[in-house]
């Protein structure tokens, strides 16, 4: 992004490199120390997991860009794995209309974090805290609490799916394939990605976050910016809460409760600045790439379930740390020309 | 009877990047004296006191305070050495009491303790002994903005400060207020506190200073006794560099009328009307606070007007809701805070250079790099921006540079109307000139433009004509084809007492 570099792929290899490096340093110790992590079931197995975090990390960086944050995503996916389910199971919609508007209802949900956040200019955090409640509080009202069945195969066959699945001369299985969600996950990527550096709406968004006052003096409406970026994350958690719900065969009005810590954590070690206009959806995948290796490495290495917790807050810490100082570092260098 | 020195600021000089803020700079200040500091905006008076008050630190030179070589790194140090700072944007905690406030960062007691008695009883006999009618235990926040600038003052007093920094501290009194000010600082005065008196109003200075010290440009110009000078001379130090061919060009004439502003009116504004014509530059003169910005504001709709306001542009009427209607208009706006307002400082030239004008090369998600490229070069060339590529982030810029780069983003999207606030403040001579030329052409190109500064030579020299506006509404507009402007003219109107003469 500095300046102008003859090899744009090396450019862009640099641009990462600092989640890169996490990243193959954590496949190379966990290949040596595991038997069982580099097993092509296991990375099977870790693509599975990290598809629901992957577009959520991708959601958030575009509320991060624009220099606020989502807490309540996983309120959001929760509620999007309730509605597919209740509409299709309980109601007897059609599966994929059932899907669809359970991904609009999270879109729904984003535009309304947008539109307080751009009427009232309330701190996002504390707009997203309060959402956070009130959408976990709609989808546990709508179940009682209780996860709701889905006896649609179509349904429950979603997080199930690999492609391709290979067998060998005898009939026997030698690959299972990479899960369908994975390749959902990737193009919902592509998609995002092509929003945001390929399109004015993209271009706007990184303005805003870059100096808002800027940005409206050059009449960008930070209304439609807020909206836009809240229903990009609402949609994405949306499409996360129905992969979800595929895979647990049910709607789940308590999924999602710490899904912001992993979404973030991957944003922010993907080189999303926290005070917004930098970051980008590449980023967040290697991001979110990390998260779901440490989190299948851990329990490879036998690491338990709460201490899990402590090393992921911690690298959460140190990520941001990084990021902050690496801001200090710009701004040293901007002095250093400054005189 | 000589009185001794407190202060010697010698030789102080201070660069920030390009703009060379200090020059070398030397000021006095004695014991017992009001001294008032002088200049234009970006003159260097507010840097100067921030490298006394240790927010800046000099590239070189020397600070005594009472003869002994000091180093101030912080503003705390700064307190200790007896140096106090009444800014001109009160910073006090507004939910705490009077007492707090004064003692805040010092708090008495022990093992962590605060002794809570013994301050409210030392902050209540330290505004006894100003005659303030005040209680230590009133909440800040419910004080007026004269009463709040007081504690502060009560604040300094409690630190024996020998050196007071005020400035501009009746921007925001009314008279009454203003006189019990007086009365205070004719009291520090008395106990042999030197007292540094920034001011725009030339009013104060001959009421209340004993010195008065001028800068222009960075530079020390000269030291003067109020007692021995008048008002026109000051102003004529202020302003009077020599015109040179800095303004070199004829004066751009207006044509028909392109814009015709109404009654506006909101909070800051007082039914302001005026008309823009084709191929002028319209300067728009004032004090700090004369509602230039906010009118300009209110015309590219980034404020609100109240209603009976009415805009005609090019003989249809307009009403802009959002900022986008204004430039889908033919108007610009180079804002007056280029690093708050114009640019994204962290972004590259080529995006903040094409971001208003995204539309002509990017087609839904087709970009069209070529054109975005041809853009960036277009007006790099132009305007002669000097960059190492269109990549390069534009808080690298110096700030003529950074400057051309937010102009620059206005004519790509080829205005008809562009309003410029403040385009050469805090950039160096030779980028101001290369601007003062780019206006010219622009106006004689049939572009109208709105020109908004604080620098009187520069009003005069390159304006078509001139409005003046006074506390929120115009005062007068002259035109330059019927009478010459002259700053004390000028003045005169800004300073509200333009009637006569």
């Amino acid at each position: 992004m500095k300046t102008k570099k003859p090899n744009a792929f090396l450019n862009k290899v640099k641009q990462y490199s600092g989640a890169l490096t996490i990243l193959v340093v954590l496949l190379v110790v966990l290949a040596l120390t595991t038997k069982t992590f580099m097993r092509v079931d296991n990375i099977l197995s870790v693509l599975r997991n990290i598809s629901v975090n992957g577009l959520l990390a991708a959601g958030i960086t575009c509320v991060i860009i624009i220099g606020c944050i989502d807490l309540s995503l996983g309120s959001t996916c929760a509620a999007a794995s309730v509605i597919s389910v209740v509409l299709n199971t309980s109601m007897g919609w059609n599966v994929w209309i059932s899907i669809i508007v359970a991904i609009l209802v999270g879109g729904f949900i984003g535009s309304i974090n947008g539109i307080i956040r751009a009427k009232t200019m309330l701190p996002p955090f504390i707009i997203t805290l309060a959402m956070q409640q009130t959408i976990r509080g709609i989808a546990y009202v709508f179940t009682e609490g209780t996860p709701i069945i889905s006896t649609d195969n179509t349904f429950n066959a979603i997080g199930k799916l690999s492609w391709p699945t290979i067998y060998n001369a005898a009939g026997e299985k030698v690959f299972e394939g990479i899960p369908v969600i994975f390749f959902i996950m990737i193009v919902a990527l592509v998609i995002v990605d092509i929003i945001l550096s390929r399109t004015r709406l993209g271009r706007h968004m990184y303005a805003v976050g870059g100096n808002m006052e800027a940005a409206k003096h050059s009449g960008i409406s930070y209304t439609r910016i807020a909206v836009s970026a809240y229903v990009i994350m609402g949609i994405m958690a949306g499409l996360g809460g129905v992969i979800m719900s595929s895979r647990l065969y049910s709607g789940q009005p308590t999924i999602g409760v710490d899904f912001s810590t992993d979404a973030i954590a991957s944003a922010v070690l993907g080189g999303t600045a926290f005070g917004g206009g930098y970051g980008s959806i590449m980023g967040s995948f290697i991001g979110a790439c990390i998260i779901g290796v440490l989190n299948s490495g851990m329990s490879h290495l036998k690491i338990d379930a709460y201490w899990q917790m402590v090393v992921k807050g911690i690298l959460i810490l140190v990520a941001v740390y990084y990021d902050s100082i690496k801001d200090d570092l710009k701004i040293k260098r901007k002095k250093k020309a400054e005189g | 009877m000589a009185k001794e020195q407190v202060l010697l600021m010698s030789d102080i000089d201070k660069r920030f990047g390009g703009v060379h803020a200090l020059d070398h700079v030397t000021f006095e200040v004695l014991k017992g004296e009001v001294h008032v500091l002088m200049g234009e905006n970006g003159a260097g008076k507010s840097t100067l006191m921030k490298i006394l008050d240790g927010l800046y630190t000099a590239d070189s030179g020397k600070v005594f305070i009472d003869g002994e070589e000091v180093h101030i790194t912080s503003p705390l140090q700064a307190r200790d050495l007896g140096v106090a700072m009444i800014h001109q944007e009160l910073s006090m905690c507004e939910n705490m009491t009077i007492a707090e406030n004064i003692f805040r960062g010092e708090e008495m007691g022990k093992y962590g303790m605060v002794d809570f008695k013994k301050m409210y009883a030392d902050a209540q006999k330290i505004l006894d002994d100003m005659n303030l009618k005040l209680n230590a235990h009133t909440i800040v926040k419910t004080l007026s903005i004269a009463q709040k600038q007081m504690v502060e003052i009560a604040g300094a007093v409690s630190h024996n400060a020998k050196i007071v920094i005020m400035d501009e501290p009746t921007s925001s009194l009314t008279e009454v207020e203003i006189k019990e000010l007086f009365k205070i600082v004719r009291d520090l005065k008395a106990k042999d506190t030197g007292i540094i008196y920034i001011s725009h109003r030339m009013n104060e200075t001959f009421v209340i200073g004993d010195r008065v010290t001028v800068m222009r440009d960075g530079q020390y110009i000269d030291t003067l006794n109020v007692a021995e000078t008048n008002e026109d001379a000051i102003i004529e130090l202020m302003v009077g560099r020599a015109i040179t061919e800095v303004y070199e060009g004829e004066r751009a004439e207006g044509g028909e009328v392109v814009l015709k502003v109404e009654h506006f009116t909101n909070e800051k504004l007082k039914d302001c009307s005026f008309e823009l014509r084709k191929g002028e530059i319209l300067g728009f003169s004032g004090l700090v606070g004369a509602g230039r910005t906010e009118l300009m504001r209110a015309v590219f709709a980034l404020d609100k007007v109240e209603p009976g306001a009415k805009m005609t542009l090019f003989g249809k009427e307009v009403h802009f809701k959002r900022v986008q209607d204004a430039i889908d208009a033919g108007i610009g706006m180079v804002p007056e805070d280029r690093r708050g307002a114009g640019l994204v400082l962290g972004h590259s030239v080529a995006t903040n250079l094409t971001i208003a004008v995204l539309k002509k090369f990017i087609k839904g998600i087709r970009v069209d790099k070529k054109k975005e490229r041809e853009i960036v070069e277009e007006y790099r060339h132009k305007l002669s921006i000097k960059t190492t590529g269109p990549d390069q982030v534009c808080g690298d810029l110096s700030g003529g540079n950074q400057q051309k780069v937010v102009i620059s983003k206005w004519l790509a999207a080829e205005p008809k109307i562009l309003i410029m606030d403040e385009p050469t403040r805090g950039i160096d001579v030779g980028a101001k000139h290369e601007i003062y030329q780019l206006m010219r052409r622009l106006a004689s190109e049939g572009v109208s433009i709105i020109f908004i500064s604080s620098d009187l030579p520069e009003i005069i020299n390159m304006s078509s004509r001139v409005v003046v506006m006074h506390e929120g509404h115009i005062a007068k507009v002259l035109d330059g084809a019927e009478e010459e402007f002259t700053q004390t003219k000028i003045m005169r109107y800004a300073t509200g007492q333009g009637q006569e003469s």
